[in-house]
């Protein structure tokens, strides 16, 4: 530790804390023993542990959108400038009005959740308000993330995970052994538990002895990622790894440089030297200020050069207890007592405690004391008496939890260790090991040569001395008899032991139920620290050992993960590609107001100046109707199907009749899924003898592709044809109105083609394709050239056409047209539960069958279109706007009968009209309903009636 | 994330492949539909090996079946479908 110090603030006060503290070190050392209040109860909590496990201490850490809820304080390491706040407390942490819930806890027990849900919805209602007031973890910022986050991929022979004695001595064996390895450590430094130790390998501090393995690994070859925490381990040795480049809440080292980093590890083989996690004990107020683990406690003193209280009792189960005895005593605290549940406590470091402190056998901490807010005094259980210790800090050992997650989550199995009462890792199912207190090995001398053997090294036997000496393998605590008071399993959520018992009574006997209904172990923590109390307590119920009892499952990430960095670059500009038209320019040129299709741009309408959006469409419709215009449609779907198997490929994707088209003639068709429900729609062209195109809706565009790949490769890879995408190969514009033709033959020179026909043509020396079909109802043209020629074709087309009185229409246009004719869009009519008869398209489908749906079409269900919902036109009666997504219903509140699917206003006449699926709808033609829009507050009178409001003959068609 | 060996272009992260169903779910055009439905509906979810259908969706877009385990997601086989690619 060096002298450099850096400021920073904790609800608004300033404080100073010494570089290379961790927020919770700088806390301790700075007086503040109160830093959060917990989630149920508002209880008064302060810092339990030292690492990622802390359960209590959730701070929000950074400002605006750099703010970063929920973070652990000991696991944020202060910088100049850092803001904290609290969360949870309201008005303030000193005085919290939500701590009343802690004297009404008997009216909010385990299950409070559950029986508010499953009670009647006014229940939830009443007390919502209460609950949102109440419970909750720190908010989530407002504002966008300003910050960059980064995705890398490594590959490597050894990924070693933690980069403690185990880890170091790992990652040293398998460089010697010349593997590429990777070694990642979640702490800013390396050494693990070396950190808090006082001890020499091989003749050096252990600090200093990590630091100068990372520098060998290096030096070998090896890459070390520091702030970088393993989250996730999935199939084929992957595992996902989180590195922090800047602290929660800081700006980055210089601008657009990410402050986190996903790393994406495959790795031949995985070591996980992970660690255990200490477990607290089970007794009375085991949350307030100033009660710690012991391993913690230790961590402070040596780690930070703080000393958490001046007065301290220790309660342990185990030896390991003992060490944080005597860091105390050796950094000046008064160490009150040792509190040794065991009956009879011996070896070498029992001995050495007895020479210096009160050691009482048989002894546990029952209750505590504060004064304020932070602990006082200790009430003990010393044999068969009770003793009370005045104490300000009370660090506690309840045995060791190893850190089997990424095991598990890698397919592991677990195996329990009777003697530690803790489950280890047992037999792995991909190319990985746990090594390290992580495979529940305690021996400093014996983990180093498991470590290093275990990446490969050869055999080598590291020089520890250790002047407290080996003590015994931990044992864990066993769920004590009497408690008094709340005693907490799961600080985050609250959940005591209490908690447990009152589960079991109420019949939940699996520990998932149990998990659910108290919801333990469900917090940010997922229960690290206090979660095997918790199973020790259910399978003491029933009368079980812990295996028996069962494990929840282990589930990725570790800790918790900020979105942004599964996101990565891939937000803002970046989040998905913007597919511009050939005729972007154009378009832009001509005043286009732009709107957003998928990935496209497309061209609303053409506003004049001081028109509304609405009324550009409307005027643009209207001059179809009248005149001529043009629209770009060029992000259609377009397919060319050749080969002497053509036609019989095309069959099986369209319902319709394909196989008897002339050459140069076209027809509308639908394609159905498997499930007999339309997917899309389009037209089919016979340009040549063993030669089609095939246009699709734009928004199925990718769908269609890979449907028709799937037909051609899977199901029928015996045909002879081949299926080109060649959408992004022409360029199109339709050419609609009752001048079009006209247009189209003073331009060609030639007759244009009649309805539902095609011809070759040359307009302005570019060769291009003419496809008769209409949309709008007007007669009408698709014009396909190669796209590079789109400017030149598109400029010749729009004087042609401005010449006849007509020119450029937008998307709401075509829209407006469409509805008017009754035509379907995929998306809108089409939702996935419409049959082609439910469109009024069941007689264009092949009877005999052989097109994918039809199969589907079969089933009984659907023999008959009685009570299925059908297309119908709606006519809007009270001169109002038709709302689209409103519900067709008699009366408003009542269940809807269907739903407006499109709403335009009328081109040729006044007025709205809309599409609907309605149920029966057919047979309701000149009904009157309600269209209803709760959300927007609309209530509309309309007349069903047919879906085709415009040339029902079709007689504008043709010439 | 499974590596799965391409035959066209290798060793592939999962999440460049597309999963599409099992073999036996394809259902040909010339089933009775009763047959049809039943191979689309009521499938069998072995535990253990089973043949899939992928598709290297962000690689070469080829498409493939795998004889893949389910439990233990280790791939067994791995064979190119429909129309083959040239060397
Ligand atoms: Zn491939």
């Amino acid at each position: 530790m060096n002298g450099e110090t850096v400021q920073f603030t904790f609800d608004g006060k300033r404080y100073t804390a010494r570089a290379g503290q961790t927020l919770a070190a700088a806390l301790l050392d700075n007086g503040v023993a109160v830093v959060a209040r917990s989630f149920k109860y508002h209880r008064p909590r302060g810092i339990m542990a030292a690492g990622v496990e802390e359960p209590s201490a959730l701070v929000t850490v950074g400002e605006g959108g750099r703010a970063e809820p929920n973070t652990r304080a000991t696991d944020v390491f202060v910088y100049q400038g850092l803001v904290a706040r609290s969360q949870n407390a309201w008005p303030s942490l000193a005085f919290d009005v939500g701590a009343v819930n802690g004297l009404v806890a008997r009216l909010i027990p385990s299950g409070f959740y559950y029986k508010t849900f499953f009670g009647p919805p006014k229940r939830w209602m009443v007390y919502e308000r209460f609950i949102r007031k109440a419970a909750g973890l720190g908010p989530a910022p407002q504002q966008a993330d300003p910050d960059a986050f980064d995705h890398r991929a490594a590959f490597c022979d050894l990924l070693v995970v933690g980069a403690g004695p185990a880890g170091l001595a790992a990652a040293l064996g398998a460089v010697q052994a010349r593997q590429r390895v990777v070694l990642v450590e979640q702490d800013r430094l390396a050494g693990g538990a070396l950190l808090r130790e006082d001890l020499r390998i091989d003749g050096a501090a252990g600090a200093e002895w990590a630091q100068d393995a990372v520098a060998r690994i290096v030096a070998g070859g090896g890459r070390v990622l520091l702030r970088a925490t393993a989250t996730g381990y999935w199939d084929g040795n992957l595992v996902s790894v989180v590195e922090r480049l800047a602290e929660p809440g800081q700006a980055p080292s210089r601008a657009d440089a990410p402050v986190q980093r996903l790393w994406k590890v495959r790795a031949g083989r995985v070591i996980l030297a992970t660690g255990a996690i200490e477990r607290p004990l089970a007794f009375g107020g085991n949350d307030r200020p100033g009660v710690m683990l012991a391993q913690a406690v230790r961590h402070y003193v040596r780690r930070h050069g703080v000393v958490p209280g001046r007065r301290a009792v220790v309660a342990t189960s185990n030896d390991d207890g003992y060490r944080t005895a005597f860091a105390l005593a050796d950094a000046g605290a008064q160490v009150v007592a040792v509190l040794d549940s065991r009956a009879a406590p011996a070896g070498p470091l029992a001995e050495q405690a007895r020479a210096r402190f009160a050691v009482l056998a048989d002894a546990r901490p029952i209750d505590t004391r504060v004064r304020g807010k932070r602990l006082c005094a200790v009430i003990a259980q010393v044999g068969g008496s009770e003793q009370r210790f005045a104490a300000d800090l009370l660090a506690m050992s309840g045995g060791f939890t190893p850190v089997a997650h990424l095991h598990k989550q890698a397919g592991g199995d677990l195996a329990w260790d009777a003697a530690t009462q803790a489950f280890v890792p047992g037999a792995a199912r991909q190319a990985q090991a746990s090594i390290g207190a992580a495979a529940g090995g305690h021996d400093l001398a014996a983990i180093l040569a498991q470590g290093w053997q275990a990446g490969g090294g050869d055999a080598r036997m590291f020089a520890v001395d250790d002047p407290l000496g080996m003590g015994t393998p931990a044992e864990a605590a066993t769920v004590p008899d009497t408690i008094r008071g709340k005693a907490f399993v799961d600080f985050q959520n609250d959940v005591s032991l209490g908690d447990i018992d009152l589960a079991w009574r109420e019949g939940y006997r699996s520990v998932e139920h149990l998990k659910r209904y108290t919801t333990l172990g469900m917090g940010t923590d997922q229960g690290k620290t206090g979660n095997m109390a918790a199973l020790g307590r259910l399978a003491q119920a029933q009368g079980v050992d812990i295996p028996q009892a069962g494990l929840t499952t282990f589930r990725p990430p570790y800790t918790p993960t900020t979105l942004g960095v599964f996101a990565g670059a891939a937000v803002r500009d970046h989040a998905g590609p913007v597919r511009k038209l050939r005729l972007h320019a154009e378009h832009d040129r001509q005043g286009a107001a732009w709107q957003p299709v998928g990935y496209w741009f497309r061209p609303r309408s053409y506003p004049q100046v001081g028109e509304s959006l609405g009324e550009a469409s409307l005027r643009e419709a209207r001059m179809v109707r009248q005149s001529a215009g043009i629209v770009d449609v060029s992000t259609l779907a377009t397919f060319e199907v050749a080969g002497p198997d053509a036609a019989a490929l095309l069959e099986m994707a369209c319902a319709t009749a394909i196989g008897r088209l002339a050459v140069g003639r076209g027809r509308y068709t639908v394609m159905l899924r498997e499930d007999g429900m339309v997917m899309d729609d389009g037209t089919a062209w016979r340009l040549d003898e063993q030669r089609y195109l095939l246009t699709s809706s734009t928004g199925g565009a990718d769908r269609m592709a890979q449907h028709l790949s799937w037909l051609r490769n899977v199901m029928a890879p015996q045909l002879k044809a081949s299926v080109v995408n060649v959408q992004e190969h022409y360029g199109a514009v339709a050419l609609a109105g009752p001048r079009a033709a006209a247009v189209l033959a003073g331009l060609t020179g030639a007759a244009a083609p009649a309805h539902m026909h095609c011809a070759q043509g040359q307009i302005a020396g570019i060769d291009v394709l003419l496809l008769a079909a209409s949309y709008s109802g007007e007669r009408a043209f698709e014009v396909y050239a190669p796209g590079h020629h789109m400017p030149a074709l598109w400029q010749a087309l729009h004087r042609a056409v401005v010449a006849a009185g007509g020119g450029a229409y937008g998307l709401d246009a075509m829209d407006h047209l469409r509805v008017e004719k009754g035509h379907v869009v995929i998306g809108a009519e089409v939702d996935g539960r419409v049959t082609a008869a439910d469109i009024g398209l069941g007689g264009m489908l092949r009877k005999q069958g052989g097109f994918v749906g039809w199969q589907a079409l079969q089933r009984p269900v659907l023999a008959t279109a009685a009570g299925r919902r059908h297309l119908v036109g709606l006519t809007v009666l009270d001169g109002q706007a038709l709302p689209e997504g409103a519900m067709l219903v008699l009366r408003e509140g009542e269940e809807p009968l269907g739903h407006v699917t499109t709403a335009a206003p009328r081109v040729a006449g006044e007025g709205w009209i809309g599409l609907a699926l309605l149920t029966d709808g057919a047979s309701r033609h000149g009904q009157e309903l309600l269209a209803w829009s709760a959300t927007r507050g609309a209530t509309v009178r309309v007349r069903v009636g047919d879906p085709v409001f415009y040339d029902r003959q079709g007689a504008r068609y043709r010439d | 994330m499974m590596l799965i060996h391409c035959p066209h272009c290798g060793p592939r992260a999962q999440e460049e492949f597309t999963y599409e169903r099992t073999r036996d779910s394809v259902v040909q055009l010339d089933q009775a539909p009763d047959v049809a439905m039943a191979a689309l509906y009521s499938r069998t979810n072995p535990r253990g090996e089973e043949n899939e259908i992928w598709r290297h969706t962000l690689g070469c877009r080829g498409w493939l079946e795998l004889r893949r385990d389910r439990m233990s997601h280790a791939i067994v086989a791995v064979r190119p479908l429909g129309v083959q690619v040239l060397p």
